[in-house]
C-alpha cells in the first residue's frame, strides 16, 4: 500500500496538477482535444492502435490456431522464431523496419528493380504499423496457442460430426472458445501501440503519434503543462480499454503492458 | 425413452472394416489389421483395456482419422474411407461430452439441424421432441455450465440423435459419472438404442456395461480383436485367456484326467460337471493321465455340506459384498479359487467363513481343456 502510494498515486498526483499549473491552468486538458496538433496525433495514435490490434488478432490468431493444431518438423523453430520480436526493444524494431522499407530498403530495392519506383514506407504510419505488427504478434500468438491447446478437441469433431463445415466451426466454436483470450491478447497489444515510443522514436519523423508528441512538447518547447495533461489523456483512454476488456472477459487481464 | 418413441426413418446401415490398421506418426500402431462387421441395427460394444485402440477404431468408422493404406470402410456397402466425418452422417458422443459451451442446451441440440438447414419451426419442434425423449426439456434455456454430469451427457445425446445419423458411436460416454447415476443412465441408453433402432458403435472399458448393452460384444487387447460374440457367448466361452480374464474372474484347477473325472489336490471333480456344450468345439477328449485344467466363473461352485462336496480346500478370507459373499479357498488347485454364494451370511459371525475353516465345494459345470490352453 505504502510503495503503490509511493511509487503512483504521487507521480499521478503530481502530473494532474503540473498540467493545471501551467500558463493554461486545468483548461490544458482542454487544449489536448481541442487544439487541432494534439487532437490530430491523438486520433492518429488511437486508429493505428486500432489497425495494429485488428492485423495482430486476425494474423496472430489464425497463426496461433493452426499452430496448436499441428504437428510437423520444424515447429518449435517455427513458434521460436515468431517470439524472437519479444527480445527486441522498440528501438531494434524501428531499425529493422528502416531496413526492410526505408530509403536504402529491401522493398525499394526490390520494387526499384521490378521497374517501379523505389517504395519507401519506413517513416509513415505504414512504416510504424508494420513495426508494432512486428512486436504485437508474439504476445497475441502465445496467448492464442495457450488457449487454443486447452480448448476441448472433442468440441471441433463433434461439431464436424454434426456436419459442420470449417468456417461454420470457426465462428461457431473457436472464436467463441477463444474469446477471453482473444479480448485479453487485443487489449494488451492495444495498450502496447498506444504507448510504443521506441519505434515510434525511430520512425516518426514526419508523423506525430502522443508517445512522440509529448516527448517533444517536454523536451523542445519544455510545455510541462501539455505534455503531462497528454499523459493523463493517453494514460487514461489506454487503461479504459484494458478495463472495458476486463469486464468483458469476467476475468483478469493484466493492466501492466 | 420418456416421450414418444422415435420412428424409423430409414432402414439401419450395415458396417464393415475391411484390414484397418492404424500406425500413429510417432510409430505406435494402435491398431492391427482389423475386420469387422457391424449387423445393421445392431448394438456392438467394444470393450477391452485401456489403450487396446478401442478409440482409434471407433474414429476410423467415424471418419475424424484414416486407416493405414489398404485398409477400408464401408457403409451398407459403399467404400466411405476417403469420406470426411462431415459426410458419413454419424452421430458421436464423447466422454467428456463436447457441449458447446458458448450455447444454451436447447441450440446446442439445435446446431447438426441448422447446418443442415432445417426450417426454424420444424427445427423448434425436433428439438422439443428430443430434449422431452431425454427428460431434459424443462433445462431447454439452460447454459452448459449450469447442469450436472449426468445432465451433460443427455444433453450430448440429444444433440447427437437429433439430425437423425445413419450410426451412432459413443466412445465411454458413462466413465465420468458416479456409479449410480452410470447404472441408471445405461438402462435409458440401452431403452434409447432399441426404440431408435439405429445401429450404434459403443465403446467402453467396463465388462457390466458392454455385455448389459451390447447385442454383440468386441473383445479388443493390443490392437487386435479377440473376440466376438453373445454376452453369453464371451463370457461363458471365452476365446482364450485374456477374454475369459477380462469379462470376470475365471478360476482353474489344474489336474489330470482318470477314469470320470479329473484328479485335483483337493479331490476329484466329476467330468459330468463339464458340460458337453461346453467343452471346445472339435476337441477330442484326453485319455486318462492327460493333464488337463477345468475352468468355472465364481458362481458356478457352490458351498457344500460336509461329506457332499466334489473337493475341499480351506478358506483364506471372505467378504461380505452386500448381494453375496465372496471367498477365496485355497488347496483345491494349485492357485486360490475364488466362489460366491447368497449374500444371507455374515462372514464376520459365521465360524465356517472364517480364515482357515475348512471348506467343500461342488462344482455345477465346468469347461475344460487340455492344460495350458484357453
Ligand atoms: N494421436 C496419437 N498419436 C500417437 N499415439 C496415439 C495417438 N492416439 C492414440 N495413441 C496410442 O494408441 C494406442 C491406442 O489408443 P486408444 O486411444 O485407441 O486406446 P483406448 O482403447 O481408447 O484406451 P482408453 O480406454 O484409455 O480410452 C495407445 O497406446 C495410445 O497411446
Ligand atoms: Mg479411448
Amino acid at each position: 500500500m505504502t510503495f503503490f502510494t509511493a511509487f503512483w498515486l504521487l507521480p499521478m498526483a503530481r502530473l494532474a496538477l503540473f498540467a493545471a499549473d501551467g500558463r493554461e491552468g486545468w483548461a490544458a486538458y482542454l487544449t489536448v482535444v481541442t487544439h487541432p496538433r494534439y487532437f490530430e496525433s491523438l486520433v492518429a495514435t488511437v486508429l493505428l492502435s486500432a489497425a495494429v490490434t485488428a492485423a495482430t488478432l486476425v494474423t496472430g490468431g489464425l497463426s496461433g490456431v493452426f499452430l496448436s493444431r499441428h504437428r510437423f518438423p520444424g515447429r518449435r523453430t517455427l513458434i521460436g522464431l515468431l517470439t524472437l520480436p519479444l527480445a527486441f526493444p522498440g528501438v531494434v524494431v524501428g531499425f529493422l523496419v528502416i531496413l526492410l522499407a526505408g530509403r536504402q530498403g529491401l522493398i525499394g530495392a526490390l520494387s526499384q528493380s521490378l521497374g517501379g519506383s523505389r517504395i519507401v514506407f519506413a517513416y509513415s504510419m505504414g512504416g510504424l504499423f508494420l513495426g508494432y505488427l512486428y512486436f504485437s504478434i508474439p504476445r497475441v500468438l502465445l496467448t492464442v496457442m495457450a488457449a487454443a491447446e486447452k480448448l476441448d478437441p472433442a468440441l471441433e469433431e463433434a461439431a464436424r460430426s454434426l456436419g459442420a463445415p470449417p468456417l461454420r466451426i470457426l465462428l461457431d466454436i473457436l472464436i467463441p472458445g477463444l474469446m477471453p483470450a482473444l479480448i485479453g491478447a487485443g487489449a494488451l497489444c492495444f495498450a502496447t501501440s498506444m504507448g510504443a515510443f521506441g519505434t515510434a522514436f525511430t520512425l516518426a519523423t514526419r508523423i506525430s503519434v502522443l508517445p512522440m508528441a509529448i516527448y517533444t512538447e517536454f523536451t523542445l518547447f519544455a510545455d510541462m503543462a501539455i505534455a503531462a495533461a497528454m499523459s493523463l489523456v493517453l494514460g487514461l483512454l489506454t487503461w479504459a480499454v484494458l478495463a472495458l476488456a476486463r469486464s468483458a472477459t469476467g476475468a483478469g487481464v493484466a493492466a501492466a503492458a | 425413452m420418456g416421450g414418444q418413441p422415435e420412428r424409423r426413418t430409414q432402414t439401419p446401415l450395415a458396417i464393415r472394416v475391411e484390414g484397418c490398421a492404424r500406425t500413429f506418426p510417432d510409430g505406435v500402431r494402435a491398431l492391427d489389421r482389423v475386420d469387422l462387421d457391424i449387423r445393421a441395427g445392431e448394438t456392438l460394444a467394444l470393450l477391452g483395456p485401456s489403450g487396446c485402440g478401442k478409440t482409434t477404431l471407433l474414429r476410423l468408422i467415424a471418419g475424424l482419422d484414416h486407416p493405414d493404406p489398404g485398409g477400408r470402410i464401408l457403409f451398407d456397402g459403399e467404400d466411405v474411407t476417403a469420406l470426411p466425418i462431415e459426410r458419413r452422417r454419424v452421430g458421436m458422443v464423447f466422454q467428456s461430452y463436447a457441449l458447446f459451451p458458448n450455447m444454451s442446451v436447447a441450440a446446442n441440440v439445435a446446431y447438426g439441424l441448422k447446418i443442415q438447414g432445417m426450417a426454424p419451426d420444424m427445427r423448434r419442434a425436433r428439438v422439443t421432441e428430443m430434449l422431452e425423449m431425454m427428460r431434459i426439456a424443462p433445462l431447454a434455456d439452460r447454459a452448459i455450465d449450469q447442469l450436472s454430469g449426468g445432465q451433460r451427457q443427455r444433453v450430448a445425446l440429444a444433440r447427437a440423435i437429433a439430425p437423425r445419423p445413419r450410426l451412432l458411436l459413443l466412445d465411454e460416454p458413462l466413465t465420468a459419472l458416479d456409479a449410480k447415476l452410470r447404472d441408471a443412465l445405461r438402462v435409458e441408453i440401452d431403452q434409447l438404442l432399441r426404440a431408435l433402432g439405429t445401429t450404434a458403435l459403443y465403446v467402453t472399458h467396463d465388462q457390466a456395461e458392454a455385455m448389459a448393452l451390447g447385442d454383440r460384444v468386441v473383445v479388443m487387447t493390443h490392437g487386435r480383436i479377440a473376440q466376438i460374440g453373445t454376452p453369453y457367448e464371451i463370457y461363458h466361452r471365452p476365446a482364450g485367456r485374456f477374454v475369459a480374464d477380462f469379462v470376470g474372474l475365471m478360476n482353474r484347477i489344474r489336474g489330470t484326467l482318470s477314469g470320470d473325472g479329473v484328479r485335483c489336490p483337493g479331490g476329484i471333480v466329476p467330468l459330468a460337471a463339464a458340460g458337453p456344450s461346453h467343452r471346445p468345439a472339435g476337441a477330442r477328449r484326453p485319455g486318462d493321465g492327460a493333464p488337463v485344467e477345468i475352468q468355472f466363473r465364481p458362481e458356478d461352485a457352490v458351498v457344500a455340506a460336509p461329506g457332499q462336496g466334489h473337493v475341499r480346500g480351506t478358506v483364506t478370507a471372505s467378504f461380505f459384498l452386500g448381494d453375496r459373499v465372496r471367498i477365496l479357498v485355497e488347496g483345491v488347485g494349485t492357485t486360490p479359487l475364488t466362489v460366491e454364494t447368497g449374500g444371507r451370511i455374515d462372514p464376520l459371525t459365521d465360524a465356517t467363513l472364517a480364515a482357515g475353516a475348512p471348506i467343500e465345494l461342488r462344482i455345477q459345470s465346468a469347461p475344460l481343456a487340455p492344460e495350458g490352453e484357453a
